[in-house]
């Protein structure tokens, strides 16, 4: 039993979630429903755990569907770098949901909940196939999958301007992900294969690069263009991040939570597989001037994701800035290529999943007892809800990079990665730009605790216990993993490394 | 006693604070006992340093390392060297006085919050120790934020609108320095000499004998360091230690009279011995800005301070110029002046809390708050009042106060190095010191004729007996100085 | 490039143009309905860059004839491993000479290649289902706000912004 769940251990991360999600609707009871979709979460984590432990100990994994043999069958494999974003999924998936009760209770009418969960799990299903699998056209269907059922999610929210959000971001990402089709259909016309190892050794005869000069194909150029544009829009990236702040403020707080935490990093581990793993390091940041594109949309989107979010009155706009502001972060380590800047990169991808993930589980819970996500409200929330504004204190201060909490760890790595590459203007920005973090995210804490209370802050309680829990264990895996980082930066740094070598000709 | 191993006193120097943060959280309820866990906890953070002391000053460098835990490829690591160990005894020996004046001032003020007040001392009191004990730069920046976070709420006690203010220009500027620029001179200072460990005679030689870094880029370097290290108060980054005296005074006392700021100077310090090197700063002549900008920071400070009317604005100012002649002996680069700054961390510390105590127990006893108001004070509350004038003696720098050693020595390094402005600097701020300090506790024993003296009493006991115990240390300090110089020479060999 | 040249990528041309009115519709057009629309074109053209690229020239539907396909069932068991054989090396080289020559009849006929089609039957599946998506928002806007203009509703947007400030 356990050599035949070992065998299929790859497939198993998808398939559980995707047939529990019929299985969900075909139901219907709200209450069996929830313990369904908790069970396989649940479940779907410690499959993610057990695969970083034999990827770790053995290495990469690869797994043929079907049995069909690579390059013709669909291959999913699994290195370093997709079962450390695989866990933390996962992870965050199952806490979201062992968190929502009381808050769905408050979003969404109870007649519609046996309808979020199967949503919810196909999300889940969507992200963890992208991250699984190793054939590019696959990566475009989970892709879709995800992008579906997030926008159905998002469309859940209270009020009308949800579906309008979601709607919105559903045209946005249809062009993001057509765009990736299209790249991937060019990719397939120059080599005929859509596996993506497979590819990487066919571009390798196409390359022929003379004295630095592209001799090969553009078709190839055009390709990576298409790819990289339409994963752009997926991640977010400055200028085509305007689906965000909508998308975040309007859905409900459990969708946000999910959402913040994992699609874009989701996105980010697709470029980063693309663009090292089948277009090497040399040919986009030597041949191509992506690293300079990079970093500098980057920054530009952290100042102005960082700026805008000190002007919102709606907490969840503001938490969605500033996610737009630590993809840049995200990408900045990227651009840099080497060991520290990407280690940097995914070691962010997953503390920044911690980070947001649990300042939007406390809205959330401020949304529950105050009813409200306007600044204005929480007034002196502080004194009838200590716990829930302490969360949020901790959070922030992770948000902002202290040391002792995870956000520190990816801001060092950032700037020695930009120091050991000579970039001393991007560092100091960079450090100058998290500073605006202290300003958005101080704010709130002024009115959480030196204001008077609000009308509503009188009337509340503290939030529900189970809540309360579900958020400190975020918050407190951002202290964790900022004391503690063998499991994180040092997973990453490995992941780096062999992206790193492994991409180089 | 030798029971334990340096390694584990180190250990135990660090838990310590820990311990007694948590028993304070746990005893929240019950004052007494919570206030007992502190003082019980903070006497034996001072013994155990005490014996740590006695073998450091021998010549052990005991030394603990954490590995690579938080970060890959930077260490966390605590080596006790005698600057360290002077400003770990300096912080654990006040704690417990602080602590006994903090209880008389909590209870008689009638704050609230005493709990969150009592664990976040123990907190700040935690990074000043690993600060202390840190042996590279990383360890150092990491304890240097956590104080600032921890030190927050202390700042902001009050929750009111002013102490929101406050508790913004403070961390607004603490952060702001620390990130942009201190954290900006670590990495760099990385990429440059590849380690952070504090080394004896400095790590950056080497590159700069090859000739990777320049004379320019060390002086900025320097500068970035300087100004990076925000809680050192030097000029135009000052403005976040007026502003935290919204604080409670005992805050104020042990926090930005001994804590905070010395974790700052001490950095600076520890920053030009061990990673520049004074060799090097005299070589490169990286330091001669910093001489100015120091020497300015001594003048103007005291100059401000001169105007202020409310006492402990006046003394915040006192302490910003203060604080700047340790950064000049780091500036000056010479083992006097060096040393002379060591000993200046040890004896401002004492005297400035002595007179920070008198401006709570002045207030407590008498609710002013105004130099002006106390005229005549001093007959009400002579205690306060001589405590006072003794302090302010080792401030100036007269015998037999303490600080004229430093002040000496310091002066002393100043000479060495023929800039004789900077001896002049020395000497008109001393004055200006006298202008400042002397008249309050003068105004506050005379009564001109046909005056009613006013009809106060002292403060509560918990509070006139702390301050008293810190004006007699300040003199007795006078008399050790000679062992505090012994115990600091072998930074600068 | 020459006329010929250009002429021969017609198809290519084709894509591009529905391609770029699509995109211009979902940019340009206020109307919900459109956009969609608009997506749907832009979507097809998509379709259609993998659907000619599939077809190779002289080549015929990607269906074994059932002439082939009886030879084949002759020579089951050999045919079978040499075919595979065959798709493993990425060559026709056959080692058995009586298999040689019915594969020989099968590798006559040049097929099309099926799988951009079957890649595009996935994308046209996602694009109905992204498109009932969208719809089905479309429904709900067009009941919550009266109408699915998009100019309109940020009028609605702003006016209810406004009130609920004044309001406060």
């Amino acid at each position: 039993m356990i050599e035949f769940l070992e065998y299929h251990l790859p497939v198993l991360l998808i398939i559980i979630p995707m047939i529990a999600a019929p299985l969900s609707v075909l139901i219907g009871n709200r209450r069996i429903v929830q313990w369904l979709a908790l069970t396989v979460c649940w479940t779907t984590f410690g499959l993610a755990l057990w695969m970083v432990a034999i990827v770790n100990s053995s290495g990469p994994v690869s797994y043929e569907l079907g049995g069909w043999a690579p390059p013709y069958g669909i291959e999913y494999r699994v290195d370093q770098l997709n079962s450390f974003i695989i866990m933390f999924v996962s992870g965050l998936g199952a806490i979201v949901l062992t968190y929502s009760p009381h808050s769905l209770n408050a979003e969404i009418p109870q007649s519609q909940h046996y309808l979020f969960y199967p949503m919810y799990l196909l999300c889940m299903t969507g992200l963890m196939g992208i991250c699984v699998t190793g054939d590019l056209f696959n990566v475009f269907v989970f892709l879709e999958i995800s992008s579906l059922s997030t926008y159905a999610l998002i469309s859940l929210g209270r009020t009308r301007r949800a579906p309008l959000a979601a709607f919105q971001y559903l045209i946005m990402g249809t062009i993001g992900a057509t765009f990736l089709l299209i790249g991937i259909g060019l990719l397939y016309q120059m080599t005929g294969t859509l596996n993506m190892a497979d590819i990487a050794a066919h571009l390798e005869n196409q390359r022929q690069i003379n004295d630095g000069q592209w001799a090969g194909s553009r078709t190839m150029l055009v390709a990576f263009a298409f790819l990289t544009v339409g994963l752009c829009i997926k991640m977010a990236v400055f200028p085509l991040h305007s689906w965000l702040p909508n998308a975040y403020a309007y859905a409900p707080s459990v969708v946000t939570a999910f959402v913040a935490a994992t699609a874009t990093k989701v996105s980010v581990y697709a470029f980063i597989r693309i663009v090292f793993g089948i277009f090497t390091p040399r040919f986009a940041f030597e041949l191509l001037p992506l690293d300079t594109a990079l970093w500098s949309f980057s920054l530009v989107g952290i100042f102005m994701a960082s700026i805008a979010a000190i002007f919102q009155q709606d907490i969840k706009r503001r938490l969605a800035y500033s996610s737009i502001a630590q993809i840049g972060y995200m990408l900045l380590g990227i651009s840099m290529a080497n060991n520290d800047g990407l280690s940097a990169g995914i070691v962010h991808m997953f503390n920044h999943a911690l980070i947001k993930g649990g300042l939007f589980m406390v809205v959330g819970c401020f949304v529950l007892r105050l009813g409200s996500v306007h600044l204005d409200d929480w007034k002196g929330a502080a004194r009838t809800m200590p716990w829930t504004s302490l969360a949020w204190v901790l959070g922030g201060l992770g948000l902002i990079g202290v040391p002792v909490t995870c956000g520190f760890i990816s801001k060092w790595l950032l700037l020695t990665a930009a120091l050991h590459n000579n970039l001393y203007s991007v560092a100091i920005l960079m450090l100058i730009s998290s500073l605006l973090a202290v300003i958005y995210i101080w704010q709130v804490v002024e009115v959480l605790y030196f204001c008077e209370p609000s009308e509503k802050a009188k009337q509340a309680t503290e939030a529900p216990m189970l809540m309360l829990v579900t958020t400190y264990v975020v918050v407190g895996a951002n202290i964790v993993f900022g004391v503690w980082t063998t499991y994180s930066a040092g997973l990453a740094a490995k992941a780096a490394k062999a992206l790193l070598e492994g991409g180089s000709p | 006693m030798n029971i334990f191993s340096p390694e584990t006193m180190i250990q135990i120097s660090l838990a310590l604070p820990a311990l007694a943060m948590l028993l304070v959280l746990l005893t929240g309820r019950f004052p007494n006992v919570r206030e007992t866990c502190t003082l019980v906890v903070a006497t034996a953070l001072f013994l155990i340093n005490c014996d740590l002391a006695s073998y450091v000053f021998a010549g052990d460098r005991p030394s603990w390392n954490l590995g690579q835990m938080m970060m890959p490829g930077f260490d966390i690591a605590f080596t006790v060297e005698p600057l360290g160990m002077l400003f770990a005894l300096v912080a654990s020996g006040l704690w417990v006085l602080t602590t006994v004046y903090a209880i008389g001032y909590m209870r008689g003020h009638h704050e609230k919050n005493q709990t969150r007040f009592f664990a976040c001392f123990a907190a700040a009191i935690f990074a000043a120790m690993a600060a202390a004990f840190s042996a590279n730069l990383f360890t150092l920046f990491v304890m240097y934020e956590v104080m600032t976070i921890s030190t927050y709420p202390l700042v902001t006690h009050h929750g009111d609108e002013k102490a929101k203010r406050g508790g913004r220009v403070y961390l607004g500027i603490l952060l702001s320095t620390s990130v942009a620029f201190f954290m900006f001179a670590i990495a760099w200072t990385w990429k440059i000499s590849g380690t952070l460990t504090f080394t004896q005679g400095g790590i950056l030689s080497e590159a700069f004998s090859n000739g990777e870094v320049s004379e320019l880029q060390l002086a900025i370097l320097l500068g970035l360091f300087a100004f990076g290290i925000g809680k050192a108060a030097l000029m135009p980054f000052h403005r976040w230690l007026p502003a935290a005296m919204v604080a409670p005074t005992p805050v104020s006392a042990l926090l930005h009279a001994v804590a905070v700021v010395k974790v700052g100077v001490f950095s600076v310090l520890k920053v030009a011995i061990y990673i520049f090197g004074l060799d090097l700063i005299n070589d490169t002549g990286a330091g001669e800005w910093l001489c100015y900008v120091a020497a300015a920071t001594i003048l103007l400070a005291s100059l401000v301070a001169m105007t202020k009317d409310n006492l402990k604005a006046r003394l915040a100012y006192s302490t910003i110029s203060q604080l700047a002649y340790i950064t000049l002996g780091a500036a000056i680069a010479t083992p006097e002046s060096a040393v002379g700054g060591g000993m200046h961390i040890a004896m401002h510390a004492v005297g400035k809390i002595t007179l920070f105590f008198c401006a709570g127990a002045i207030y407590v006893g008498a609710h002013k708050t105004d130099i002006s108001q106390m005229k005549g004070l001093g007959r009400a509350m002579p205690f306060t009042f001589a405590a006072f004038l003794i302090a302010a003696i080792s401030i100036i720098g007269l015998p037999p106060g303490g600080g004229s050693w430093s002040k000496w020595l310091l002066a002393l390094g100043a000479a060495e190095t023929g800039q004789m402005f900077l001896i002049a600097t020395l000497m008109i701020s001393s004055l200006l010191n006298i202008a400042y300090l002397i008249p309050i506790p003068i105004r506050a024993f005379m009564v001109t004729k046909g005056e009613e003296p006013q009809s106060f009493s002292e403060g509560p006991l918990m509070c006139v007996v702390p301050l008293c115990m810190t004006a007699v240390g300040s003199v007795v300090l006078f008399f050790f100085a000679n062992s505090i110089y012994d115990g600091l020479l072998p930074i600068v060999q | 490039m020459t006329l010929d040249e250009v002429l021969g990528l017609y198809n290519y041309w084709v894509v591009i143009c529905l391609m770029m009115t699509g995109f211009y519709i979902v940019i340009a057009r206020k109307n919900m309905i459109k956009t969609v629309i608009g997506l749907n074109i832009f979507q097809t053209s998509v379709v259609l860059l993998y659907i000619t690229m599939g077809k190779v020239t002289g080549g015929t539907a990607p269906i074994i004839p059932p002439e082939t396909f009886a030879h084949q069932n002759d020579h089951h068991g050999l045919v079978h491993e040499t075919a595979s054989d065959a798709v493993d090396e990425g060559t026709l080289e056959t080692v058995d000479e009586g298999a040689s020559e019915a594969i020989h009849q099968s590798a006559e006929l040049i097929y099309s290649n099926p799988l951009p089609s079957v890649l595009m039957l996935t994308a046209i599946v996602v694009g109905i289902a992204t498109t009932a998506l969208a719809l089905a928002l479309i429904v709900r806007i067009g009941e919550d706000y009266g109408t699915v203009e998009e100019d309109e509703i940020q009028v609605i947007d702003r006016n209810e912004r406004r009130n609920n400030e004044y309001h406060k």
